[in-house]
């Protein structure tokens, strides 16, 4: 009794099998309807209803959202003050951007050309290691080596330059009171912080040019800096892009490390999250919100050209 | 003339980009033993265990482990299932779309997290539906099905064909190929993708301060310290066994995948 429903399920199962191997269609389809779904309802869904609100707007008497299509609050994200947050964000993420770039392609040359072995695997887990440990650990680190009484000050007390570091900081702008509440603070943590992001598609692309291509260059009278400059940075070039696909947009949407190292001079998250947070004026958070959007679909757009994407 | 041996310049600044990237991390471990309690003094005046044993005794800090941990088990489980399936799907064939799935995937992690967040909570307020634990999951697992498809889609696309074939030419269903022939082939990649999902998703804090409550997970707890911080020897200790407790899963999913073409993680 019991063996012929065993072969009743088995029987189900293999007829159901074979029905899949006979139509592959299918097959994929009850693959991709579970994760399709998740995605699209959940995440695609949100993102929709993040965007429809942005085309609201709020009555700035009583402060109730009005359910009616306008491009009112898209023209207040033109006032000068919120203008400027914008051009300081971007300003920021450029900044960030092309320092990761400068200090990070050192390291990704070195791991891709020169290490081997031991070393290769060292200097892997050497990038992949900052790259996933705690974020919030990470900025902490920051707040402790920043600070007045913290370690950095102290070794420019026992190097006797305090009056440098002073010097610094009364610059406008960038400088402030004491590092933890400037903008170079702000710019340091973010450079530490997404500095993997860009290690690793450089590197990735590093290895992909072949050895003997530079060799080829050289053979021909060029200087290592000739080789360098015509024939691997070009090369590079995608990788570097790639790179800075990461650096910029997250940098673009942080709000959380200018809150706590930094100035009171607001970036693009920080407004994001006023805005909804206590303001409950959704419609202009939204708007806001759209903006980093739109600049990485520029973004993306003109790195694609570039090629950046096989670098991935 | 070019050699084998990198340039002196290049060694250094390879080795300050280095130096960069982890004199911060180690500064952590000796802030988590100093007997200052009030600034963040350097160099410490002391050393001593006394804030172990007092972060031990913390309640608020055991809750707020405790909710990542589940959140994060949970998140993984999720994204290994959501992950696999779709990795499955698009390594398998060409079809219609398929394009707009892989984009769909990374999407929660292309765009910035704060963009990720507001929207789950703007839908979540119009839907009415009141922030809980599952609000939490909801957001972790969407964004750490990339992690686990990034692993699973490079694995796949190894798993050679014609293996599937032979046993199927043996008389096996699809259901029996896939335990004995597929599962065993894809396992490493699985375990080392649910490991940095895991890691994701346990050090998460953009999104989770949308989709949360009152509820506070480690990050969230952090993050009120950082902001307002009441005893800061606490928080040292906490970062502390925060960096060891993630260095695990990385270094685990790492020697899971030495030796394939693609190593996990690179795309976080």
């Amino acid at each position: 009794m019991s063996s012929s429903v065993d072969t009743q399920a088995r029987g189900f199962l293999t007829s159901l099998s074979d029905t899949l191997w006979r139509k592959p269609g299918l097959l994929v389809f009850l693959l991709i309807l579970p994760p399709a779904l998740w995605l699209g309802i959940i995440y695609l869904g949100s993102l929709f209803a993040l965007l429809a609100q942005s085309f609201f707007s709020i009555d700035e008497f009583t402060g109730i959202i009005q359910y009616e299509l306008t491009f009112k609050t898209y023209a207040e994200l033109f006032r000068p003050s919120n203008f400027d947050i914008i051009i300081r964000t971007v300003v920021m993420s450029a900044a960030v951007t092309i320092a990761a770039a400068i200090i990070g392609f050192p390291v990704a040359y070195y791991a891709a050309r020169y290490a081997r072995g031991k070393w290769k695997a060292l200097f892997y887990l050497g990038v992949m290691m900052p790259l996933w440990s705690s974020y919030l650990v990470k900025v902490y680190s920051w707040k402790l080596i920043l600070a007045k009484e913290g370690i950095l000050n102290w070794l420019f007390e026992t190097l006797h330059l305090g009056w440098l570091l002073n010097a610094y900081l009364s610059i406008p702008i960038i400088g402030g009171n004491s590092l933890s509440v400037s903008a170079t603070g702000t710019f340091l943590v973010f450079l530490y912080v997404w500095l993997p992001f860009m290690i690793l598609p450089v590197q990735a692309a590093l290895e992909r040019v072949p050895q003997s291509m530079l060799e080829a260059s050289g053979d021909l009278g060029a200087h290592p800096a000739q080789t360098f400059r015509h024939v691997l940075l070009p090369l590079a070039l995608p990788g570097v892009i790639a790179g800075s696909i990461f650096t910029f947009s997250l940098t673009l949407g942080d709000y959380i490390i200018p809150q706590i190292v930094g100035s009171s001079r607001r970036f693009i998250g920080q407004a994001v999250y006023a805005y909804q947070g206590t303001a409950g004026n959704i419609p202009l958070a939204a708007a806001f919100a759209v903006v980093p959007i739109l600049l990485m679909a520029v973004y993306l757009w003109i790195a694609k050209r570039q090629g950046a994407f096989d670098a991935l | 003339m070019h050699s084998d041996r990198a340039p002196l310049g290049l060694k250094l600044a390879a080795a300050f980009g280095l130096a960069f990237m982890h004199l911060p991390i180690l500064l952590i471990f000796v802030y988590a033993f100093t007997t200052e309690d009030k600034s963040y003094q350097w160099p410490p005046p002391g050393f001593t265990l006394k804030w172990f044993a007092v972060t031990w005794e913390r309640p608020d800090v055991w809750e707020a482990m405790q909710l990542s941990l589940k959140v994060a088990s949970i998140s993984t489980v999720i994204a290994l299932v959501l992950g696999t399936l779709c990795a499955a799907a698009v390594s398998r064939t060409r079809f219609f779309g398929r394009e707009v799935i892989s984009l769909l995937v990374i999407l929660p992690i292309a765009l910035p997290g704060i963009i990720t967040g507001i929207s789950l909570r703007s839908a979540f307020n119009l839907a009415d539906i009141p922030f809980s634990f599952w609000t939490i999951v909801l957001g972790h697992a969407t964004f750490c099905v990339v992690v686990v498809y990034n692993n699973a889609v490079a694995r796949f696309r190894r798993v050679s064909g014609s293996l599937i074939e032979a046993s199927m030419d043996l008389g096996a269903n699809s259901f029996q190929t896939f335990r004995y022939i597929i599962l065993p082939n894809i396992s490493t990649a699985l375990l080392a993708g649910g490991m940095l999902a895991f890691a994701l998703s346990f050090d998460e804090v953009i999104v989770t301060t949308f989709t949360a409550g009152q509820q506070q997970t480690l990050p969230i707890w952090m993050l009120e310290e950082l902001v307002r911080p009441r005893e800061r020897p606490v928080t040292n200790v906490v970062a502390m066994v925060v960096v060891l407790v993630t260095f695990l899963p990385i270094l685990g999913a790492y020697y899971l995948t030495r030796g394939t073409d693609t190593v996990a993680g690179q795309g976080k």
